[in-house]
């Protein structure tokens, strides 16, 4: 009796075992580099109604964080600064150039300046700005180099496994009350500095909390 | 199999070159697969709704209104047995003495860490103008903000109630800071005026000897 297969038959649980192997590395590694937030949030850098730039008032000029969000180390929300902020140097600085028309109309009328919000937590997250910044948590750590920033862009994951990695250590994050404002600080590589961050988290009896309901209510 | 490879690879170029890389600057706002949770129909700081005429979730303060503590003595203030000697003190909100003239000094206690607590505010909302010396020769100036120094006769025998009053209300080119400062915050601000007005106007002879042995006078 002749073959009924041909012999290349011999080489398809091969090929297809190649084949699969091949699609499945393929998805897992495409759905781990794509599907989580160091993907799909960071480098979300949307067009604002005026072309503010962080880099300038923050770096260049130095006005502390504070100046405009005011409330962030009194409140859980870093507020995002009233026109009469901007008026209060711009009634005076550039006070005829286009690029600040939108804000001198808001002024004049009353109606806010249409910004667009970048970092947006899900709703099911109760996070703090207060507690983190009074704490020695810097700016920096999940926002990025904003002083750097012409136009700002979303710099960190914010997933909750980012969350973790500070709540699990602390120490390794948190930094002397006075430097939380400056973002350009650099955290001193000794084991002198180890210590005193290890002595802030105790003596502040910092203890972030790891369980559900300590961010989700 | 020649076949599937050349698909295979098509795909994966195909992928990358449509979705990019982590971390590239998009205007595309994050893909939130099951927004649901994350997006939650509730009031938000600073947020939009459509209930309101204005379109605005904070509400303005209506006129009268007395405020009654804030976000961390609420528990206190919402206590049974709470006073608030505070409340209706003119001299402490307005800086003004009953008659309409001000105060001639702070009418809070002083402390050196009243002072620091100065200092600090200070730093964060009147030094990118009126400088670190208080001398007017903030990091503005070449930008065309005219700010006053505090050294000269006029202001060094002004009341505090004065002082107190320009940082709450503002004058002339400068706005008021009574959105972003509380009372008790202004009259630091007060304090740490004086002390740099004392810093730049001081004589040798006001120095006890351990202080000149460190000056090397």
């Amino acid at each position: 009796m002749a073959n009924v297969f041909p012999k290349w038959v011999n080489t398809i649980p091969i090929k297809v075992v190649v084949a699969v192997i091949l699609i499945k590395t393929a998805v897992i590694a495409g759905f781990t580099y794509y599907a989580t937030p160091k993907y799909t949030r960071v480098g979300y850098a949307p067009t604002q109604p005026v072309a503010f730039s962080h880099a300038l008032h923050s770096g260049q000029l130095e006005i502390d964080c504070r100046y405009c969000h005011t409330n962030v180390d009194r409140s859980e929300h870093s507020n995002v600064p009233a026109t009469e902020v901007c008026m209060s140097c711009h009634s005076m600085v550039r006070k005829d150039d286009p690029i600040l028309a939108p804000v001198r109309e808001s002024y004049a009328s009353g109606e806010p300046i249409p910004w667009v919000r970048i970092h947006k937590t899900p709703d099911y997250v109760y996070f703090n700005h207060a507690v983190h910044v009074n704490r020695g948590i810097s700016c920096v750590e999940c926002h990025g180099r904003v002083d750097q920033m012409k136009v700002v862009h979303h710099d960190k994951p914010l997933s909750m496994g980012f969350c973790l990695d500070c709540h699990r250590n602390p120490e390794e994050y948190i930094r002397p009350p006075e430097e939380v404002y400056n973002l350009a600080w650099e955290r001193p590589k000794t084991e002198e500095f180890n210590e005193m961050a290890a002595g802030f988290v105790h003596d502040w009896k910092v203890n972030p909390p790891q369980s559900c309901s300590g961010c989700h209510r | 199999m020649r076949i599937f490879f050349a698909i295979f690879v098509f795909t994966i170029v195909a992928t990358v070159s449509i979705l990019g890389f982590r971390g590239s600057l998009s205007k595309k706002p994050p893909l939130e697969v099951f927004p649901d949770m994350d997006r939650q129909a509730r009031y938000k700081p600073q947020a939009e709704n459509e209930f309101f005429d204005d379109g605005r979730n904070d509400r303005p303060i209506p006129s009268g209104a007395v405020a009654r503590g804030n976000y961390f003595n609420q528990n206190e203030v919402f206590s049974e047995d709470f006073v608030d000697r505070r409340l209706g003190d003119v001299a402490f909100n307005k800086g003004k003495q009953p008659d309409g003239s001000f105060v001639r000094t702070l009418p809070t206690d002083v402390s050196f860490e009243q002072v620091e607590k100065g200092r600090q505010k200070y730093e964060i909302f009147c030094v990118s103008c009126h400088g670190s010396a208080g001398d007017g020769n903030g990091v503005t100036k070449p930008y065309g903000v005219l700010a006053a120094s505090y050294h000269d006769d006029r202001l060094r025998n002004e009341a505090d109630g004065y002082i107190y009053d320009v940082i709450m209300n503002g004058k002339g080119l400068m706005y008021g800071l009574r959105d972003r400062l509380s009372a008790e915050e202004a009259w630091s601000v007060v304090l740490y005026v004086r002390a740099l007005q004392f810093s730049q106007n001081a004589s040798v002879s006001e120095l006890t000897a351990a202080q000149r042995n460190v000056l090397g006078l």
